[in-house]
């Protein structure tokens, strides 16, 4: 069994599965459960300043979409911070760290973007005893409105300032969570660590509407006849996520920056795509909203499972392994030539590969009588919709032509060297270098 | 007291409340959390194979997506505009020989998508909430007869009568439907679904009915030529074939439609008679209809006795696994010989068959069986209509029903083809667009679904 035992920041935790900071974290109730079920941390649900607490909505506080057979693809919600009163928090947050100290447990916090506002709840944190601090940055309903949230991690300078004065005041690990509601990632987590932050963890959700209900015509979750912009995460946000987990990794400013990868964990294999992207664990929530706690066993026992076939031994081994693979367009090899090969075996004669290279890319697949599917090789500019359409796994794949076959799409001979498009004749900025 | 072992053909075998269990739905209908799973499955084929093995084709694809996206009555739509007699068809065809037989999911899975449960989710979505879909365009003038009010002429009727055309229907029988309200089994057509569908047809206006009116009785097929622009013949297959052998005349011998017919007519299945040892000779879904009704009604023994072999049955693999799972056995190879009995048939001698290629042949051995009813399920056929032509033993029709005298077109059982209902409503369907084609002097529109090779453009180069 590979070790799953993680080190984050100097924060371990027995496997690299940990809660993120939402509704399934605000309680010492909750957390218990979930520790119990086997998640190996949590960051407990973002605590505010002092004083009333926020207030939520009394009416629905999620907006869904679905795959088919209503599998729940991307939830949204318009809920805010810990309702609960700070102390009753704290309180809980110290008992449960000492019932379980081999489990991570972050307290996240956002309270206003003032000095004095950080130096209060700084030390009252430390005094629970919780491993280390989140900042959230990335809330983008709600509290972005009061100055708080996605409105600082909006503007890398406030990030930069906040972070430091938690440095100041805390001197445990300080991971700032990142929001997706911005246009290049790597400015915040260029910001964050210039404040000498710790870690990043991102993504917090994104703005978004769901659905829009026609009757009433009203967004929802539609709060008696009005409807306003939620955070949308779940299975949906993840390729979204993923790429700005690489865009940090990659970013010689910030490629050592410990990354927490959240946004649509739903399986083992999505947590170790993150992890090769340069997370060094990941928060789950929505798969967890959606099935319960158990599912966390099925991602320690798959993870646990793939790296022992792989043969890595710590979880260390997979984290940035593919992040020197990420790379710009500008460097693929055009030199790379497939073509897409239908398994007749495995093929339904369902005909989708068909209708979508016919009707909306480059008429590559013809369909002969019997219902059956061939690629026209001359045609195929392996794109790739085909596989992509095709609801049988593995009967569509793209199959790479040796160096020295000819394409007969282009008649030219495939080359075994690498040639990218810096170098390519049609490329203006390369025919200017040359001459 | 219901009885099950009193001898002889008798009524109340089994208690009330036992019959209409065994008479409820065969297949329940989908609630709309199942009709959504069902949806979701369907890949919305190119050219769907499920399509093409509809006779309407109906367009199956865009009906499932529509009850996938919360529109189960556009999805009715869908349907009845290629099949007006959709709702029947989602409950009687042979889906897994046709639509469902051909869904990729049956090659991938092995388990297609339910597309007749999902055709009657959305018709039943029509007719409880709303009325007649179709409206009627303005009259011609012309005045079309339509001879039998079954699948075949309730189809033709209803696109005549679409078309502007005045139509008038003759019915042998005092009620329409023909098959739908006489023949199939009643598990299929529960709560008088036939004769709602009727009423709900009819609803497009300008269809009138006249009951008791039988072709070569009174009503000949001349006086009609004369009296109408046009004339459809969807007349059936009024004659039962006779059992060749001894003792066929005896008193429980009977055929196996009339009993059909009797049970669908009856206000109380308990008061229906049936015998405790039950012979069905034949192999298709007659014989099958007749053999399960038999069995659901108390019958202790039911057989169906089939001269070939079983895969030869014209019945489906899936009717006669229905059939054995309600306790029907099936012998195979076995031709009547004898019916034997003191008076009242008692028990039915079969012969064993072999076929070495050259022919279907009696092995000489002899098996008898207790029966006190026998039904003759060994086909049917035309009354033959003076002046037209035949084809083999049915009336030779062009593709879209022109028979062999002008002004009368014909489909349905009565023309060659399979004899399914949803092929009657197909044939129906067009020789209407031909009548109306012919009649207005119009070219001949496609009732085909509008499939994606079709529907391109075509012109453009390929691959430019």
């Amino acid at each position: 069994m590979a070790d799953l035992t993680t080190d984050f920041v100097g924060i371990k935790s027995p496997n690299p599965f940990w809660l993120a900071s939402a509704p399934p974290t605000d309680k010492e109730y909750n957390v218990r459960r979930a520790f119990e079920a086997g998640w190996g941390g949590v960051v407990w649900k973002t605590l505010g300043a002092e004083g009333p607490p926020v207030v939520n909505v009394n009416g629905p506080r999620y907006g869904a979409i679905y795959g088919s057979d209503r599998k729940l693809m991307g939830l949204n919600n318009i809920e805010l911070i810990t309702d609960r009163p700070l102390e009753v928090n704290l309180e809980e947050m110290a008992r449960v760290k000492s019932d379980y100290p081999d489990h991570a447990l972050i307290a996240s916090i956002m309270v206003p973007c003032e000095e004095d506002a950080w130096k209060a709840i700084l030390p009252r944190v430390m005094e629970t005893g919780a491993d280390g601090i989140e900042l959230n940055f990335g809330c983008p309903h709600g509290m972005a409105e009061r100055g708080m949230g996605s409105a600082v991690g909006q503007v890398p300078e406030y990030i930069e300032m906040v972070t430091r004065w938690c440095k100041k005041y805390y001197d445990r690990p300080v991971i700032v969570k990142l929001t997706p509601n911005i246009t290049d990632i790597r400015k915040p987590a260029q910001a964050a660590k210039n404040g000498g932050a710790d870690a990043v963890s991102l993504i917090n959700t994104i703005n978004s509407i769901t659905s829009v209900d026609l009757d009433a015509m009203c967004p929802e979750p539609a709060i008696d006849g009005k409807g306003t912009h939620g955070g949308y995460c779940g299975p949906a946000v993840k390729p979204i996520a993923m790429n700005m987990v690489a865009e940090i990794a990659r970013d010689p400013e910030t490629a050592h920056l410990p990354i927490s990868g959240i946004g649509g964990v739903t399986t083992w294999r999505d947590a170790a795509e993150f992890m090769a992207l340069g997370a060094g664990n990941v928060q789950v929530c929505t798969a967890a909203m959606t099935y319960g706690f158990r599912i966390v066993e099925e991602m320690k026992r798959g993870l646990s499972q793939w790296m022992d076939e792989k043969g890595y031994t710590s979880v260390d081994q997979v984290v940035r392994r593919a992040v020197p693979n990420v790379t710009d367009w500008q460097y693929l090899n055009l030199n790379y030539v497939t073509k897409a090969k239908i398994d007749q075996n495995a093929c339904i004669s369902c005909g989708r590969c068909y209708a979508a290279c016919e009707d909306t890319s480059h008429q590559a697949i013809a369909m002969k009588p019997g219902r059956v599917f061939e690629v026209i090789d001359e045609e195929c500019v392996a794109c790739n919709l085909c596989v992509d359409v095709c609801p049988v796994e593995n009967c569509i794949s793209m199959v790479e032509m040796a160096a020295g076959e000819v394409d007969p799409r282009t008649g030219l001979t495939v080359q075994k060297d690498y040639a990218n498009w810096t170098t390519h004749p049609n490329n203006p900025a390369a025919a200017q270098a040359a001459e | 007291m219901a009885d099950p072992l009193t001898p002889g053909i008798a009524p109340a075998r089994l208690s009330a409340q036992e019959i209409t269990e065994n008479f409820t739905d065969l297949h329940k209908p989908l609630s709309m959390h199942e009709a959504s799973v069902a949806a979701d499955r369907c890949y919305f084929c190119f050219d769907a194979p499920c399509v093409e093995a509809c006779p309407t084709e109906i367009d199956i694809p865009l009906f499932i997506r529509q009850i996938a996206t919360g529109q189960p009555e556009a999805a009715g739509h869908t349907i009845l505009e290629q099949n007006i007699l959709g709702g029947m068809c989602a409950r009687v065809c042979p889906t897994e020989e046709l639509c469902e037989g051909a869904c990729v999911r049956e090659a991938a899975e092995g388990e297609p998508v339910q597309i007749g449960r999902l055709q009657r989710h959305a018709t039943d979505s029509v007719m409880a909430r709303q009325g007649h879909l179709f409206d009627r365009a303005a009259p011609t003038g012309k005045r079309v007869a339509v001879v039998g009010a079954g699948p075949a002429g309730l189809a033709c009727a209803h696109r005549l009568a679409m078309k502007g055309h005045e139509v008038q229907i003759f019915e042998a029988r005092p009620k329409p439907g023909g098959l739908n309200e006489y023949g199939i089994a009643a598990y299929k057509s529960t709560d008088n679904f036939a004769a709602r569908e009727v009423e709900w047809l009819m609803g497009i206006g300008g269809i009138s009915v006249e009951y008791d009116k039988m072709l070569g009785g009174n009503l000949s097929l001349s006086e009609l030529t004369e009296g109408y622009d046009a004339v459809f013949l969807g007349v059936g297959l009024a004659d039962v074939n006779a059992l060749d052998v001894d003792g066929a005349d005896r008193e429980g011998v009977e055929d196996a439609v009339g009993f059909i017919a009797e049970l669908r007519q009856a206000a109380d299945l308990t008061a229906l008679p049936v015998g405790r040892n039950v012979v069905v000779i034949g192999g298709g879904m007659t014989a099958i209809d007749a053999a399960i009704q038999s069995k659901l009604l108390g019958a202790e023994n039911v057989t169906i006795a089939y001269r070939r072999s079983k895969d030869r049955m014209g019945a489906s693999q899936y009717e006669q696994d229905l059939a054995t799972s309600k306790g029907v056995r099936i012998v195979a190879n076995a031709q009547p010989k004898a019916v034997h009995g003191n008076g009242a048939a008692a028990e039915m001698e079969l012969e064993y068959t072999a076929d070495d290629g050259s022919g279907l042949r009696g092995t000489g051995e002899t098996m008898r069986l207790p029966a006190d009813q026998v039904f003759r399920a060994i086909g049917q056929s035309i009354v033959p209509v003076g002046g037209l032509e035949m084809d083999g033993r049915k009336l030779r029709v062009s593709e879209t029903g022109r028979t062999s005298m002008e002004k009368v077109w014909a489909g349905g059982d009565c023309t060659p083809g399979e004899d399914l209902t949803v092929v009657a409503v197909a044939e129906g369907r067009d020789a209407a667009e031909d009548i109306h084609a012919t009649l207005m002097g119009e070219a001949l529109a496609a009732t085909g679904a509008v499939l994606g090779e079709s529907a391109r453009g075509g012109t453009a180069p390929r691959g430019a």
